[in-house]
């Protein structure tokens, strides 16, 4: 099991470890400031903080020293477009909203999904960053729009363990994209997908689905999850087509979605009202589990707050760890749970953390 | 020559001293600035090298008028200040 867990918070990033069965916090860096992605390279044990100072623009920093000290790297930023200092609509970014490492045999390479919806590629450990721009070219573009933002963004990023040049990117609002060439070409693949938010005869265009979270299967890579904005999607054939898993209790609106490592039947989503309510249902926090691929699903509530609850889990915030036994989740409300038996039961680990963006197990 | 002074609040991230500057323009001035800390642009500028959302810049007493292109002019004996907005934070 993992020990140790990082956080990116409104106000700072927090680094957990877990000693004689209890999680403490023993680290802490950008205090007082949002942070809104972490990552830790598996490849070389890199640290990645992303901030998004209120004043001062995304900032990205990285720890070689496992988080002793964080020098700033280059942000990604959008090309300069032209005489563009004078229109007011070119682009800029305003979010890092996540961050993944490229494959097993590919070191050093990073992509950075962001608000206003560009994909940025690094080849040298973040040292310099380059925006995709095949996909920021794809026909229709201009018609993505915001999804909780005001302009569209990108926050799921899954590199296909198999084939690092298979990757898809999950848009809020402009459903799933995937390459099969390392980014050279893209498609729309969020087929399947239902949008009850617009009229009746676009509610199955691809192109304006929110998936809220995407999660791809480690073990069967071909099985992806999604959250989307109003209902839970999965995938069998690596993300190409979408059917709708309507067993979800009690509510199917979410943010959150986490696989299991060895096992694609089974996944944990953190329902709540709906999208115009956006507290657990009945003030009572619950994980939903499924075991049988979507088919049915168990309501997990032993530990979490079962009455006047109003937290709410963002889309990175509920992480497995690499057994699939440990989980955790950080709140918009600043408490932070852990399981140590695959959701049944929770902990509280800390109940007064700032709003909690970004869960990762380290 | 205009001298250019930053919000302290900025000294948390990045050193940034006030000084003594060429530059008919705020956008004369501050390149200037840039030119010997590169880093410090990001924090004041987009990525379009508009000044950013929440970050004000006053000449003397008057705020400038022209946030996208910085063209507002500046004479030998003026303060430039960079500030940061109340909102944003």
């Amino acid at each position: 099991m993992s020990d140790r867990l990082l956080l990116g918070t409104r106000k700072g990033l927090f680094d957990l470890r877990r000693d004689g069965g209890a999680w403490s916090i023993v680290n802490k860096a950008f205090v007082g400031e949002p942070v809104s992605m972490l990552l830790r390279d598996p490849r070389d044990g890199a640290l990645y903080a992303a901030l998004a100072l209120g004043h001062f623009g995304v900032k990205l920093h990285r720890s070689d020293d496992d988080g002793a000290s964080w020098p700033e790297l280059p942000a990604p930023a959008m090309p300069k477009a032209g005489d563009a200092a004078d229109d007011k609509n070119a682009p800029s970014v305003s979010l890092i909203w996540s961050l993944e490492p490229g494959g097993a045999s590919q070191p050093g390479l990073l992509w950075a999904g962001t608000i206003p919806g560009g994909l940025f590629r690094s080849d040298d450990r973040g040292e310099s960053w380059t925006l995709n721009e095949p996909l920021w070219n794809v026909p229709g573009r201009d018609k993505w729009f915001g999804g909780g933002y005001d302009q569209p963004g990108i926050h799921s990023i899954c590199v296909d363990p198999r084939n690092g040049d298979r990757i898809l990117a999950g848009v809020s609002c402009a459903g799933t994209w995937l390459t099969e060439d390392g980014g050279k070409s893209w498609r729309q693949s969020a087929h399947g997908m239902i949008a009850e938010f617009m009229p009746p005869e676009q509610r199955g265009n691809p192109d304006i689905q929110d998936p809220h979270r995407i999660v791809q299967s480690p073990a069967a890579p071909d099985v992806l999850w999604t959250q989307h904005h109003n209902g839970i999607f999965r995938s069998e054939n690596g993300g190409t087509q979408w059917h709708e898993i309507t067993a979800i209790k009690p509510a199917k609106f979410g943010f959150a979605v986490a696989v299991h490592p060895a096992d694609a039947n089974t996944a944990w989503f953190v329902p709540g009202v709906k999208d115009e309510c956006r507290v657990p249902v009945d003030g009572a926090l619950v994980v939903a589990r499924t075991r049988d691929g979507g088919k049915s699903f168990e309501v997990l509530r032993e530990g979490l707050p079962q009455r006047d609850a109003y937290d709410l889990i963002y889309r990175h915030g509920l992480a497995v760890d690499g057994t699939g036994n440990r989980l955790a989740m950080g709140s918009t409300t600043g408490h932070l749970w852990a399981s140590e038996d695959g959701g049944d039961r929770w902990t509280l680990i800390a109940g007064h953390l700032p709003p909690i963006a970004c869960v990762r197990f380290a | 020559m205009p001298r250019v002074a930053f919000t302290p609040n900025l000294q948390r991230h990045i050193s940034c001293p006030p000084q003594d500057v060429g530059g008919a323009t705020v956008r004369a001035a501050l390149d200037t600035v840039f030119a010997g800390n590169p880093r410090l642009r990001s924090y004041i500028l987009d990525d379009q090298d508009r000044l950013r959302q929440h970050i004000y810049i006053f000449i003397n007493n008057d705020r400038i008028a022209d946030r996208e292109g910085l063209s507002d002019t500046v004479g030998a004996q003026d303060e430039i200040y960079v500030m940061q907005a109340l909102t944003g934070g």
